[in-house]
């Protein structure tokens, strides 16, 4: 008897698993998950329980480290994810590849608190922003130790890219450490715009004219990595990087909280940068694309992606949002910038297969020094 | 052969179909392929429906054009170079660190000898990840390595992101890996062997020479290639250890497929470093079956 009871318990077991899975894959309305798929460190918690609270949606959320990742994951299809967050410069791949949905923008009632402006600057990436709603948005620029580029580079403001792209600048500060970012088409955009050429070019020429300037700034060089810098800068081994506002301004809280005397600062060159957003968007082979919907709505909520404005130290795109973001935030230039340095950032937008592979070539080049 | 042997046969076979055969030939016709912006990244695709005609124009798109790209391009032959020639430091490093190492845990007492092995064995017990993370705070500029130099009063050396730091983390990573195998070999020689050497006036570095390297030589084979093989292609240690100027293959590959999502290329990579992989993995089967032979 004993031994038939148990026998009948695991089929049951068998049974109730089966009849989830089954649930799992035809997914219908009656399935309420929502799985997204997230840089990491980079919503508040509290927002996902409060928007579970509200729908009944229980959220899955997977987080990635860098848009190569993602990119592989989704264009190998069938990931079971209902949102991503790529960066805006890999949009139109995602595009072309059929690779996310269209939006319905009915579906998005809260699409009006957009920030206008700001959405111009989609045009080259995603017209209309048929595809996409933008979370955060932040530039490209440099962080430093202000203690020991005060001593290497006495009397020298930090608001040129000429410190680091002038090697006799760089040279000085080859022995605090310099990280640069190991993303090819980040780092030519900026040497592109730097020599004064379009940060968008297609000519090969161009970018063999930044690769020759990259390459005389490789013996100064420490690493070229795209998250380290942000430990590098706060505990001291780094004293000049090239990195995204966000993960400066993260390494500047982190150095305060250690209080070792490490004070970290983040500038936007003068001669403009790139600013760059993270969206989200929705697979083309999204289970449930519903429940992404109501959680995109829910996060065009000025006072929902004001409180993630706060968590994550980035601004957002949403222009109702900016006057509840906290003070200390909004009015921090290096996160809003001013309406004038706003004039000089530009947008990157993504390059045919061709292009790609010769300047990841060339930025290979950089990279071994040869 | 009998029977029962030829069946014994067949579990193995199947595993070396399933986790091996099928696994290479997806890659390799995948480096037949031209990648493509869809899902998935590459073209042609084969179409089941469509009958012989289908797979004779599937049959037909593929092409060796990943293979001629490889070969225009010094990148990768040098990026191969540096990786044997890291595998092959090294091995030859681990050897020598490894060899004494095994020989004095053979000639212990037995009770002490399994402490050693445990102590070899105890690092596994922590993340691989971890463990080369922890060479970061010891190399790092001001780590834990210059902070002995200068209690000694010596100069600060920077290891940290140059070649010197991945060989260094190779070494410590697959040293286990060296010294188990030569443990084994040494802790099964007879030592009569050579009491009888020296009886007949052997002095002992001639004793070691002739007899104790001649039967270890099972288990520095094993532990040279045990450590040679996975060396070539690694990936997380040069990566956390090396500067920009240690490209390895393992790192190429990541490139190929992330930075250039060209799968096909990819591809081609990872089974040109496979075939560079097949000479010493022959050796060791060889050698394997040689000491099975003898053990019999």
């Amino acid at each position: 008897m004993s031994l038939f009871k148990s026998h009948t318990r695991r089929w049951a077991v068998l049974a109730m698993g089966a009849a989830a899975l089954a649930l799992a894959a035809c997914g219908g309305p009656r399935q309420d998950t929502l799985h997204i798929y997230n840089w990491s460190d980079y919503i508040d918690p509290a927002l996902l329980e409060e928007f579970t609270k509200e729908t009944g949606i229980k959220v899955v959320y997977d987080t990635f480290d860098s848009n190569e990742m993602l990119e592989t994951k989704v264009l190998t299809g069938s990931t079971g994810y209902d949102i991503v967050a790529p960066s805006n410069h890999n949009l139109p791949r995602y595009i072309t590849a059929k690779a996310i949905a269209p939006l319905d923008f009915a579906k998005l009632p809260n699409r009006k608190n957009l920030w206008p402006e700001l959405m111009q600057r989609m045009e080259p990436f995603d017209p209309g922003a048929k595809y996409n709603v933008p979370y955060m948005w932040g530039t490209m620029g440099i962080g430093y130790n202000t203690a020991e580029i005060a001593k290497r580079l006495p009397g020298v403001t930090v608001d040129s890219w000429d410190v680091v792209f002038k090697p006799e600048n760089l040279a000085k500060l080859k022995d605090c450490g310099v990280y640069f970012l190991d993303a090819s088409e980040d780092m030519y955009a900026v040497a592109l715009n730097y020599l004064g050429k379009d940060p968008n070019s297609k000519a090969v020429a161009d970018y063999e004219a930044a690769t020759a300037m990259l390459l005389t700034l490789r013996p100064h060089i420490t690493k070229f990595h795209s998250s380290e810098y942000i430990n590098a800068l706060a505990n001291g081994d780094a004293c000049i990087v090239v990195g995204y506002s966000g993960d400066i301004l993260q390494a500047a809280d982190r150095a305060e909280e250690a209080k070792r005397g490490v004070e970290i600062a983040y500038a936007i060159p003068k001669e403009g940068s790139q600013v760059w957003f993270d969206v989200f968007a929705i697979p083309a082979d999204a289970p449930n694309p519903e429940a992404a919907y109501k959680f995109l709505d829910f996060m065009l909520r000025p006072e929902v992606i004001a409180r993630a404005s706060n968590y994550t130290a980035y601004a957002n795109a949403n222009a109702a949002a900016t006057s509840l973001v906290d003070e200390e935030l909004r009015s921090d230039p290096n996160v809003y910038p001013t309406l004038e340095v706003f004039g000089r950032l530009f947008v990157t937008t993504s390059k045919d297969q061709t292009l790609i592979r010769e300047v990841n070539r060339l930025w290979t080049r950089v990279m071994s020094g040869q | 052969m009998s029977r029962p042997r030829s069946r014994a046969v067949i579990l193995p076979a199947i595993w070396l179909g399933v986790l091996f055969a099928f696994p290479f030939l997806l890659v390799f016709k995948l480096s037949l392929s031209d990648s493509a912006l869809a899902i998935p990244p590459y073209a042609p695709q084969l179409d089941w429906g469509g009958g012989l005609a289908a797979i004779r124009a599937f049959l037909g798109a593929l092409d060796f054009e990943m293979y001629a790209r490889l070969t225009s391009d010094r990148l990768y032959l040098d990026a191969y170079l540096t990786s044997l020639k890291f595998a092959a430091g090294g091995t030859l490093i681990a050897l020598l660190v490894g060899y004494p190492m095994a020989y004095g845990m053979a000639r212990c007492k037995p009770g002490t000898r399994n402490i050693m092995l445990m102590l070899v064995i105890l690092p596994f017990w922590t993340s691989f990840l971890i463990r080369v993370y922890a060479w970061v705070g010891i190399l790092k500029p001001e780590g834990l390595l210059n902070a002995f130099l200068g209690l000694l009063g010596l100069e600060p050396v920077n290891l940290l992101y140059t070649s010197t730091a991945v060989q260094i983390g190779l070494v410590y990573s697959y040293l286990p890996f060296m010294v188990l195998p030569l443990y084994a070999a040494l802790e099964r020689m007879d030592h009569t062997l050579l009491e009888a050497a020296a009886d007949l006036g052997s002095p002992p570095w001639k004793s070691f020479w002739q007899v104790t390297w001649p039967l270890s030589i099972p288990g520095v084979v094993a532990g040279c290639l045990l450590c040679f093989i996975p060396m070539v292609g690694e990936f997380v240690i040069p990566d956390l250890l090396g500067g920009p100027g240690s490209l390895m293959i393992g790192r190429s590959i990541w490139m190929e497929f992330f930075a250039n999502r060209d799968w096909p290329f990819a591809s081609a990579v990872a089974i040109i470093l496979l075939f560079t992989l097949v000479l010493p993995i022959v050796l060791y089967q060889r050698q394997q079956a040689r000491a099975l032979e003898m053990a019999r």
